[in-house]
């Protein structure tokens, strides 16, 4: 992949980025309580007495939630550590009822792991991941309903978090949004997240710093907070990169700070410096015992394990024969992948890929469809190539069969019958067409012979046109040129 | 008649078994002493017609014969377990407003018995503290004061002084530095400080979580067994309980010291120890000896560092576990302009004094570049302590030490006030235990010369409470303490 650098009549600079990924489990109840987890509720209706901090309230693991981590891990090929240890992480705030909140510091549930990462050239860069932790969320403070005060849903407060901490290994805008795409992607295939950017259950702060290209040198870097979007994380790391060259260029010096993206000016805002971090006073939680997993328990969790998209995307282009980049592009979506593979049952692989990721997807985009709204089954579309493939229909046809196909759904067998689509392969019968053709227009058959041999794709098109499209091209062909010398 | 509350809890079933007396009889006659020594000041809340209400179920259970464990036994309840429908305060005018919408699993357990709640019972501020001065709703006063009120110890100081004053038949307390066994200590009556683990956290207003237990307090070793097996057991609400059996602890009671080593650990008798503590000391191990025991001397060598040890771990796990007493959601609220405002505003008008001074040091120990040298050396010398009773476990199979240095002292005492140090200096003898999360008992082992109550401590191997029960019943009829 070309290199990424932000170059200025000065010189040449280099991003160095990592990312930390907050995915909420999905899991029936939240990881220290028995209150339901699920989103969307009306506020404060999934509170329990331990998510509301009330005195002497104790929180109790839920077992789910470990299980999901424990998924989550291996599915990012890192080491599951069988003792790991719960924080407290001490602050004051309003949407925070116990005063901390109870996290995994020196001791995480998962070591390092790594995952690779589809560039848009096809290629592949592995990122390692350093670790990650297990912690509650917080609730939610909402300032903007009233002047003069704050209202707090403590919902999410308590809800099971998996906080995913990469090494610094992006180079370039691109890189973290492919492996933000993945790490989505790996996470709905193991149903451990939804991935929902927008609903704030995957959020992502990123961690950016730059340095002349050619150094080694990390410098002080910024951490922008809570971005919400694939596009705005990209956005706000090239825009925070240029404004550290052009301080760096202009003499001056990048403190470590915290700021934000704002989206409406695509640019990042300071928060606070280092200096003025929150002490969050951490240490192990005393309500909790260290968190011990056997052997036999994450063996059990593998033998869960479903095809990850790397796995898959290796076996279409190895068994399927389809290229790296269709390969990835129908692995990065579960749904997609389903939807390929039931299509692509018993049918050419690379030529349902070629229909799925052209016309199928089009059509979904036009109609803003998801995948598992589009009014064509798999099945549906398997049978559809698998006309083309028997030449039972022309792929002209094909495309008309899809257009009813879109608007008003049904089998494209039927389609093909009810309009009278289906190839004719029969030669006597295409000959009597040929005959009549050639038979009706003499002076073209006159100058054909006299070497105007450009003329054959006119024959053709009668020929078509006199068969309302349903005779085998290719039999055409072969006759014209026989009859015509 | 005799006054009912003069019977021991075992007595009292005994009696409403045998339709002697009525549970409404009986609880009346509690009720009637909890009106008549008000002046003690050990209840906050008193809840006379909930205990008459049980009572009334309880005399029909008895005439049914599906009378339960403690059926109609009419107890005083520490107001650190949350009590449903009923305020429970911590004696913190931070939720002295406060009614819980659930109760503690150890209350619970004694409900599911058949006890009934005469009502709340006075601490320490949070459980901090060791006189019961902290109280947001004053001191207590020992019933065994004479002229000059005594402090009743701390922090379970109003249910000692009730115990005691027979205001309840007995009362549970919560231990995390002695809070149990200093004030049976200073009231002459018996409080065992489980083995932690033993007895679910879940509803008690958290203090240290990793050293707070719950216990009973009583009239005498018997009364404590019969309690404490109610009490205890596995509660998945609290993670650190301990999933294991209980044990019918009055089952060994009677079964003697015969054959038993009992430790006397050098470290507990530094030179100046009083002289009387001293010598009721040697005299409880003398009665063990002569029924049968043998005294080993042993060695804890880190109890120097015990109580600079506990002064940094309880603070630092207080510090977090009152985060949430902020105002936002219950309590006591003083508004301010800005968020940071109305905590500041709230903890300084809702905390004492001495809470205060707990969150600022335990703030301070947890807070980066202090870390390292306070919190994280505490809890490795806190292994240690550990370690020391471990080993010393393989030479004998209790540990008899006196409870506290010092008889209950006046309330108000000007040494204690001017220096916080002197009033911590009061935990020599129980905190070790707390951090080693070991069980404990202290049980009245005679009187002083002022005529105030001294207390002897049995500690035991983790989960063997059993032994203990057996050593201080021993030890409980050869003193022949009298009570008030």
């Amino acid at each position: 992949m070309a290199q990424y650098l932000i170059e200025t009549p000065q010189g040449k600079w280099e991003i160095v980025c990592g990312l930390e990924i907050h995915c909420q489990i999905i899991s029936k109840s939240k990881i220290f309580s028995g209150a339901s987890a699920s989103f969307g509720d009306d506020a404060n209706e999934d509170v329990s007495f331990i998510d509301a901090g009330m005195p002497g309230m104790l929180p109790s693991l839920n077992e789910q939630c470990v299980h999901q981590a424990v998924k989550t891990a291996l599915g990012l090929n890192a080491t599951v550590n069988k003792r790991s240890v719960f924080s407290r992480k001490n602050y004051f705030y309003a949407d925070l009822p116990q005063g901390y909140q109870i996290t995994q510091y020196e001791y995480p549930i998962m070591g390092k792991g790594k995952i690779s990462i589809d560039l848009e050239d096809g290629t592949e860069k592995e990122i390692g991941i350093t670790r990650m932790h297990i912690e509650q969320d917080a609730g939610k403070s909402i300032h903007d309903l009233n002047p003069k005060k704050s209202y707090i849903d403590l919902n999410r407060s308590g809800v099971g978090l998996m906080e995913i901490v990469s090494e610094p290994d992006f180079r370039s805008p691109a890189e973290a949004g492919a492996y933000l795409r993945k790490l989505r992607s790996i996470v709905r295939y193991l149903g451990t997240c939804n991935g929902n950017m927008d609903e704030g259950s995957m959020r992502c702060d990123a961690s950016v710093s730059v340095r002349p290209y050619g150094s080694s040198e990390l410098r002080p870097r910024a951490e922008i907070k809570n971005v919400n979007s694939v596009k705005f994380v990209m956005q706000a790391i090239e825009s925070e990169a240029k404004r550290q060259v052009e301080i760096y260029e202009a003499g001056g010096t990048v403190r470590q700070q915290t700021c934000r993206f704002d989206p409406l000016t695509g640019k990042t805002k300071f928060l606070r410096s280092k200096e003025n971090a929150n002490e969050y006073r951490y240490f192990p939680e005393p309500d909790l015992p260290p968190l011990i997993l056997t052997d036999e328990y994450i063996e059990s969790v593998r033998a869960e394990m479903v095809e990850l998209p790397d796995a898959k995307k290796k076996r279409y282009i190895e068994q399927l024969g389809l290229t790296a980049y269709d390969a990835a592009v129908l692995c990065e979506n579960k749904e997609t992948a389903e939807f390929f593979e039931k299509a692509a049952c018993g049918q050419d692989a690379k030529k349902v890929a070629n229909w799925l990721m052209g016309d199928f997807f089009a059509m979904l985009n036009a109609k803003r469809l998801t995948i598992e709204q589009s009014p064509i089954s798999p099945e549906q579309l398997g049978k559809l190539v698998g006309l083309i493939t028997s030449n039972a229909i022309s792929g002209k046809t094909a495309k008309d069969v899809f257009a009813i196909m879109s608007e008003k759904g049904g089998d494209p067998e039927q389609i093909v019958e009810q309009n009278g689509w289906k190839q004719v392969t029969d030669s006597s019968a295409i000959e009597a067409v040929v005959d009549a053709v050639l038979a009706s227009a003499p002076d073209n058959v006159a100058a054909y012979k006299a070497g105007k041999t450009n003329l054959l794709g006119w024959f053709v098109g009668q020929v078509m046109k006199q068969s309302k499209g349903t005779a085998n091209p290719v039999i055409v062909n072969e006759l014209l040129k026989k009859k015509l010398g | 008649m005799t006054d009912l509350t003069d019977l021991t809890l075992t007595e009292a079933l005994d009696g409403l078994s045998q339709k002697k007396f009525s549970a409404v009889e009986l609880t009346k006659a509690y009720i009637a002493k909890m009106e008549a020594n008000r002046k003690l000041n050990a209840y906050v809340l008193e809840t006379p017609e909930k205990a008459l209400e049980i009572a009334q179920t309880a005399d029909k259970n008895y005439q049914n014969g599906t009378n339960r464990a403690l059926e109609g036994i009419p107890l005083g309840i520490k107001d650190l377990f949350c009590t449903k429908g009923i305020r429970t305060t911590a004696c913190s005018r931070i939720i002295d407003n406060f009614v819980p919408p659930y109760e503690s699993t150890v209350t619970q357990k004694l409900l599911d018995a058949g006890a009934s709640f005469l009502g709340k019972l006075n601490l320490d501020e949070f459980a901090m503290g060791g006189s019961n001065e902290t109280s947001h709703f004053g001191a207590v006063i020992n019933p065994w004061s004479k002229q000059t009120p005594l402090v009743p110890g701390g922090s379970s100081g109003g249910s000692a002084a009730a115990v005691a004053a027979k205001m309840c038949a007995a009362a549970t307390g919560t231990d995390t530095g002695g809070s149990i066994r200093q004030p049976a200590a200073f009231c002459g009556i018996t409080g065992i400080k489980p083995t932690y683990g033993r007895c679910s956290r879940y509803g008690i207003v958290a203090f240290a979580s990793s050293l707070d237990q719950a216990g009973p307090m009583g009239k005498n070793v018997r009364d404590c067994a019969k309690l404490l097996t109610v009490m205890s057991g596995f509660d998945k609400k609290d993670s650190t309980s301990a999933n294991r059996a209980v044990p019918d602890f009055e089952k060994v009671l009677g079964l003697g010291v015969k054959g038993l080593k009992i430790g006397i650990p050098a470290e507990y008798r530094p030179d100046g120890l009083n002289q009387e503590i001293s010598k009721a000391w040697d005299n409880a191990a003398q009665i063990l000896k002569e029924n049968g025991a043998e005294i080993v001397p042993i060695s804890l060598p880190h109890t120097k560092y015990a109580l600079p040890v506990y002064y940094i771990i309880a603070p630092a796990e207080a510090s977090s576990n009152l985060a949430r007493y902020d105002g936002v959601r219950y309590g006591e609220r003083v508004e301010g302009e800005h968020l940071n405002d109305l905590y500041v505003n709230t903890r300084t008008a809702g905390f004492g004094k001495e809470v205060k001074r707990r969150i600022m040091i335990g703030t301070y120990v947890l807070s980066a570049g202090y870390y390292d040298a306070y919190y994280l050396k505490a809890q490795k010398v806190r292994r240690l302590i550990k370690q020391d009773f471990e080993e010393s476990f393989k030479n004998c199979d209790l540990i008899l030490t006196p409870t506290s240095p010092v008889e209950a002292f006046p309330i108000g005492d000007k040494t204690m006030q001017e220096n916080p140090i002197n009033m911590y200096l009061n935990d020599v003898f129980t905190v070790s235990v707390n951090l080693a999360g070991l069980p404990a008992l202290s049980l009245p082992a005679g009187l002083s010369a002022n005529g105030l109550p001294l207390g002897m401590q049995l500690i035991g191997r983790a989960f063997d409470e059993e032994t203990i029960f057996k050593a201080a019943q021993t030890l409980e009829e050869n003193i022949g303490f009298k009570g008030i």
